[in-house]
Order: structure tokens, then C-alpha cells, then sequence
């Protein structure tokens, strides 16, 4: 099995993807010779032609909009957004078209379209290419937003998501992009939108997280004593949110952290707090924590990583919340 | 590319505007454009070395449009602008110090090393930033002239003003500039949008990213905004075509659409593999450099049809000069404090410190902006 990165294994899907379904098709600015800014559609306009990979101009409302006009005329659109902070021009399509198109039609006509969006800090972006939106589109019933951080779940989830009758926002960590392998299989399979993962099992704590910070957890894991037992779980999708998974885990171990990039407040875990106080109050052996990014503007690369929550003050948390 | 075929409908030689510039004005003129092109290169180098993060796109090539037109103004005319600013900015009056300092991401910087390259400001210069989203920048521009011509016509302050408003090739195709083109010209607000035309969205040349990518000023006609192309590869040509241009939309507070042609020299940032062009095409672009043209010119005599105003030995120690503020700027930026983590991850983000508006840090002001 090859050892993939992210950026290739979100490739790979593509192009197999696009082998499968000539109905699929992607857009956005500089995918074609350029291979986008991050270079994840690199080499599929050489081999699927300029119909089905299409440099679009520099307008998100125009390439989002268009997408949709796609998907509800028969095609299943890939848009890409070069960063989440350009979703904003886009931002009227995807909420106010593509999240009610189905209800607006009473089911008659959907929007099967998966909107890629690198999103996330850790490397050295300025402000408006290091945000971590997922709460926003969260909060818009329609969309489903996934948040896969490992080249295995990306492809498993991005097959997923492309044949999902409902748009998907698809946000790829760029933290990650090239800094993990692993195995990948050639073969065509799928990750269920809504699952999440239990990276690791443990009696004594839960800690939810998605995204880059999944590395930055284990991080803390390995800093901890040994007789800790934690179980950390990657939702991967963000919504639907895999409840089960993580009320029976907090069930087993009475505590949690949520960690997020996020600004606090307001942030997924706000929700996921909620949702554990609703299903497991009586397990509770401390209130849940979060450890999230502050309430500020993302800082330019200086102060980055003292608005993402690394390593330290995740291990923190978490002894905190043990301690409690 | 269609660049090179720019009208270039100068007026009549005798009657250009720029024949009465003195010749220690043009002299300033080449030492602002030259100061940029210093600039960019240290810039670059910073950048290489990791000592400037984020994404920096570097101006190079375009020195003649940002002084052309920055001149052709006054200082206290509104300017705002997208992300390719450093040019603009110095052009402006930022202290080359500032500039860098902000690059580094330090507390000197004009934005406290919070911004970084794309988020240039100089509030006491009139210079309203330094935009990181394409195209966004657009009906700022309308306000900040709405904003001029209600100070000088309903609170009868001040005086008759233009702001400039820049933009790239790339930002004409976003929708915000059309809203700000209708707006503008419904309400004749005195803004002149700049299109600073390289070209090349990122990776997309004109021609594969806008619709009738040789004659954009039919845009600006379809809104009923005055429209002219300029070749920005000429200075004083620059002058000659956007100085009156400039004084009409003032006069009549009215808007302007300027099809600025250039060029950049270097890749669209810091990391691009430029695979869309060939190096004979930058060649050939810069065989007619803006700087070494208008040096030349300085340095003609006038009897062989120069301005005659700058000999050798003055070019040679300019430049020297001009090195040597850079190399300032670079180590002053170099030892500058770095924003201190404390003081400056939770503050400028409202005027009022209140208790419970960042949950997991106390609220301040941190430092006074340097600028302010
Ligand atoms: C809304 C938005 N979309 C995309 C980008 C990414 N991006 C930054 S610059 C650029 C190209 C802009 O080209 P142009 O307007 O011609 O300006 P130039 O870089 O040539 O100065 C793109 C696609 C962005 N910053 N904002
Ligand atoms: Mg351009």
C-alpha cells in the first residue's frame, strides 16, 4: 500500500473519483496547470482536460453559485476555495442556496456538491487564511461539514462526500498537508459522513477533537504519566456530530476536554458541552473543559501558536480536568 | 498577453504636465521608485531567510503606478488598496522601518506586527490599508470618498478631495467591485478605481480569467464612470495621463476607472513556481524597466532630448543612500521586541475592556500602534 500524505491522498480520491463519475467536475482559481494554491488538484487537468478541471476567475460568489446551478442541473461540482477566509463572498451561495435548496423544493431537487476548503492555522498564514470556521456552517441546517485530518480518513470521507446527495464542506487541515503519511489503499472505499474515530481507548478522561489538533493531542498524551488512560477521539465529521461516541465515552470516563482551534466562544465545543450535559449529567465527575483559540482576531505568525491550543496547554487541560 | 499593445495616447509633447515638473522633483520620483525596487529585493531576501512569514507579494516591476499616481494627488487624498502594498505604502510615506518592522510580524510595525505584509497602514498618511480579500477593498474605496465628499459638502469642512482606490487585474472579476462601480457612479462619489494590470490573477493570465480582457474600460463606461488606459510602465507618462484625470474628478467630484497596464517581475508571492510564464517574457518586460527609463531620462541632457537633471556620480550615491535606509530598516526590524504575548494576543480587538469578552485571557490595549 503506498504511504500517502494528505494533499495526495485528497488527490488520488479525485482522480478516482473522476474516473468513476464523469458527472464529477472541479472548479476553482488556479486548479488547472497550477494545481491550486496547495497544490491538491496538481496533474488532473492534464489528465481529465480543461472541461472537467476549470481555472475559474477570482470571484467565490461566482464559482460557489455556478457550482450549485451544477449540481441541481445533474452534475456533482467539486468547487475549491483557495482559503477558508475567501468563503465569505461565497458565503450567501452556500447558506442561503445550497443549505435550502432541499427544503426550499420539498426534496424535489438537492445539491450534491462538496465544497474543499483548506482551513486552519499552524503555518505562518496571516489573519484570513488561518481561521477555523466550522461552527459557522455548522450552524446552517443543510450543509454537512467534515473535517477529516488523516490521508486515510480523507479519502474515505471525500469518496463519501462527493456521492452524497446533500452538499458537503469538505475542510482539509493544511496543517497536515505534508507532515503525516500513512497507508492508503488503492482500492475504492468510503468513511461514513457522522462517524468519528476513537484514536485511542482510555478509562480516565475523553478528549474530543478534529482537525490538527489531533496531532497536537497525542502530543499531550505522550507527555502524560503513563498510568493515565485517555481516550481521544477525532470526530472527523463535524456535522452530522457522532453524539453516540461521545456520550459513550464520557459515560466511561466521567470527564472531557473538548479541544478546537476555534474561538471559544461560540465554538463546537460550546455544543459538544451541551450535548454531554444533556445525555450524561449524572456521569459527570467534573464540568467539561474547553481548550480552544481565544476570542481575538487570528494573530499574524508570531503569536500564532500562542492562539492555537498546542501541546502544553492541552496537556494542561487535561491534568486540570483530571485533577477537578 | 496583450500588455504590450497598451494605448499610450500621451498628450501633445509640448503640453504635458510633467514638463513642468522640476527636476528635483523627478529626481524624488526615482529615488521613491527606487527606494521600492531596494525595498522589495531586501524583502525578498527576508523572506528567504524566514524571517518574514505569512505571504508576501512583492511589487517590483510596478513602481512607476503606484508613484505616478501617489504623486499626481495630494497628501491627504484617501488611499486604499489590496495586499501587493509595500510600493504604495513607502510611495505614501511609510517609514521604510515600519514597513519592515511589520513584516517581521514587531511591535514597530504599523500595525503592531499583528498584519504583516498584506496590511499596510498609515492612518496620519491617508493610507487605509493594505487588503487581504480580492476585490473587498473595492467599496471601501466608495466610502472612504463617500466619506470626503460629505465632510467637504453637508458638514462644509475641509476641502474638495479624491481617494484612490487599487486593485488588481485578478479583483475586477469579484462582485463587490461592480456593486462599488454602480454605487460610486449613482451617487458620483469622487473615487478613481486603480486597476494595477499585470496580467495575471495568481496563476491565470487576463485573457483566461476576465471577459473582454482588452478593453476593460468598457466596464467602467457601462457604469458611466469616465474611463481611460494608461501604459504604467512610464512614470511620467503616468503623470501626464492621470494628473489631469486626477484634478477633473476631484474638480467635479465624480469617479474616475483607470486600466492601469504593467507588469510584475517576480511570482505572484513568495512561493510561486511560475509555471504559467516564460523568463523571456519577464526579459522582455523588463528590457523597458520604469526605473532605468526614467533615470535616463534625468540623465539625458536636454539638448539630446532629456530633463538633465541627475548626473552619474548623483545616481550612483542615490542609490547608495537609498541602500543604506534599507539595510537600516532591515536591522532595525531585526532588533525590534517582538509583540509580547501577553499584552498583545487579546488586545485591539474592541475599545472596551470588559471582563468577560475573552474567556481565557485578560483583555487590554496592549501597546499604543506606533502610527497613531
Ligand atoms: C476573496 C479572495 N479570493 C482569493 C484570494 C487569493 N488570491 C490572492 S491574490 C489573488 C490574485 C489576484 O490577482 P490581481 O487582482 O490581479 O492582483 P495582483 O496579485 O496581480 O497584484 C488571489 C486569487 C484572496 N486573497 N481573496
Ligand atoms: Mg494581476
Amino acid at each position: 500500500m503506498p504511504q500517502l500524505t494528505l494533499v495526495q491522498a485528497i488527490n488520488t480520491a479525485l482522480a478516482q473519483e473522476m474516473e468513476r463519475d464523469d458527472r464529477v467536475l472541479i472548479l476553482g482559481e488556479d486548479v488547472g496547470p497550477n494545481g491550486g494554491v496547495f497544490r491538491v488538484t496538481e496533474g488532473l487537468q492534464d489528465k481529465f482536460g480543461k472541461d472537467r478541471v476549470v481555472d475559474t476567475p477570482l470571484d467565490e460568489s461566482g464559482i460557489m453559485g455556478s457550482a450549485i446551478g451544477l449540481a441541481i442541473g445533474g452534475m456533482r461540482p467539486i468547487p475549491e476555495i483557495q482559503f477558508e477566509g475567501f468563503l465569505g463572498p461565497a458565503y450567501d451561495q452556500l447558506v442561503n442556496h445550497a443549505a435550502r435548496m432541499r427544503t426550499r423544493t420539498r426534496s424535489a431537487i438537492t445539491v450534491p456538491m462538496t465544497v474543499r476548503v483548506p482551513v486552519g492555522g499552524g503555518i505562518h498564514a496571516p489573519e484570513l487564511h488561518s481561521d477555523s470556521p466550522e461552527a459557522i456552517y455548522t450552524h446552517s441546517p443543510g450543509l454537512k461539514v467534515v473535517m477529516p485530518c488523516t490521508p486515510y480518513d480523507a479519502k474515505g470521507l471525500l469518496l463519501s462526500a462527493i456521492r452524497d446527495p446533500d452538499p458537503v464542506i469538505f475542510f482539509e487541515p493544511k496543517r497536515v498537508y505534508r507532515s503525516y503519511r500513512e497507508e492508503v489503499p488503492d482500492e475504492d472505499y468510503t468513511i461514513p459522513i457522522g462517524e468519528a474515530k476513537v484514536v485511542s481507548e482510555g478509562d480516565d478522561i475523553t478528549v474530543v477533537t478534529w482537525g490538527a489538533p489531533v496531532f497536537q493531542c497525542l502530543g499531550a498524551l505522550d507527555n502524560l504519566p503513563e498510568d493515565v488512560s485517555v481516550e481521544l477521539i477525532d470526530l472527523r465529521s463535524i456535522y452530522p456530530l457522532d453524539v453516540d461516541t461521545i456520550v459513550e465515552s464520557v459515560k466511561k470516563t466521567g470527564r472531557c476536554v473538548v479541544v478546537h482551534e476555534a474561538p471559544k466562544t461560540a465554538g463546537m465545543g460550546a455544543e459538544i458541552s451541551a450535548l454531554i450535559q444533556e445525555n450524561c449529567f449524572l456521569y459527570l465527575e467534573a464540568p467539561v473543559q474547553r481548550c480552544a483559540g481565544f476570542d481575538t482576531i487570528m494573530p499574524y505568525y508570531k503569536l500564532e501558536l500562542e492562539y492555537l491550543p498546542e501541546t502544553p496547554r492541552i496537556q494542561n487541560a487535561i491534568e486540570e480536568c483530571l485533577a477537578y | 498577453m496583450t500588455q504590450a499593445s497598451a494605448s499610450t495616447s500621451s498628450p501633445r509633447a509640448a503640453d504635458r504636465p510633467s514638463d513642468g515638473l522640476s527636476g528635483e522633483t523627478l529626481c524624488k520620483w526615482l529615488y521613491d521608485m527606487q527606494l521600492i525596487r531596494e525595498f522589495e529585493t531586501r524583502t525578498m531576501q527576508a523572506y528567504q531567510q524566514a524571517k518574514i512569514g505569512g505571504f508576501c507579494h512583492i511589487y517590483s516591476g510596478q513602481e512607476a503606478c503606484a508613484v505616478g499616481t501617489i504623486k499626481s494627488v495630494e497628501d491627504d487624498d484617501p488611499i486604499v488598496l489590496a495586499y501587493r502594498d509595500h510600493g504604495h505604502a513607502l510611495a505614501r510615506g511609510l517609514s521604510p522601518r515600519a514597513c519592515m518592522a511589520e513584516m517581521y510580524g514587531k511591535l514597530a510595525g504599523c500595525a503592531k506586527g499583528k498584519g504583516g505584509s498584506m496590511h499596510m497602514f498609515d492612518k496620519p498618511h491617508w493610507l487605509f490599508g493594505g487588503h487581504g480579500i480580492v476585490g473587498a477593498q473595492t467599496p471601501l474605496g466608495a466610502g472612504l470618498a463617500f466619506a470626503a465628499r460629505y465632510e467637504w459638502e453637508v458638514l462644509g469642512k475641509g476641502k474638495k478631495k479624491v481617494s484612490l482606490c487599487y486593485l488588481g487585474d485578478g479583483a475586477i472579476d469579484q462582485g463587490a467591485f461592480h456593486e462599488a462601480l454602480n454605487l460610486v457612479s449613482l451617487f458620483s462619489i469622487p473615487v478613481i478605481y486603480i486597476i494595477e494590470n499585470n496580467g495575471y490573477s495568481m496563476g491565470t493570465a487576463i485573457e483566461r480569467h476576465t471577459a473582454n480582457h482588452d478593453d476593460l474600460i468598457s466596464r467602467g463606461k457601462s457604469y458611466g464612470i469616465k474611463s481611460i488606459e494608461i501604459d504604467g510602465f512610464d512614470v511620467l507618462n503616468v503623470y501626464d495621463q492621470f494628473k489631469p484625470f486626477a484634478d477633473e474628478c476631484r474638480d467635479l467630484q465624480r469617479p474616475g476607472f483607470v486600466d492601469l497596464k504593467t507588469y510584475r517581475y517576480m511570482g505572484h508571492s513568495m512561493s510561486d513556481p511560475q509555471k504559467y510564464r516564460t523568463k523571456d517574457e519577464v526579459e522582455t518586460w523588463k528590457e523597458k524597466d520604469s526605473i532605468a527609463a526614467l533615470a535616463s531620462c534625468l540623465l539625458t541632457p536636454e539638448s539630446e532630448g532629456g530633463r538633465g537633471c541627475l548626473s552619474e556620480d548623483d545616481w550612483k550615491s542615490m542609490r547608495k543612500e537609498i541602500a543604506e535606509i534599507v539595510r537600516d530598516a532591515v536591522q532595525f526590524a531585526e532588533d525590534a521586541p517582538a509583540p509580547e504575548v501577553g499584552a498583545e494576543l487579546y488586545s485591539d480587538v474592541y475599545i472596551n475592556p470588559m471582563p468577560q469578552l475573552s474567556p481565557m485571557g485578560e483583555y487590554t490595549h496592549g501597546e499604543k500602534n506606533p502610527l497613531l
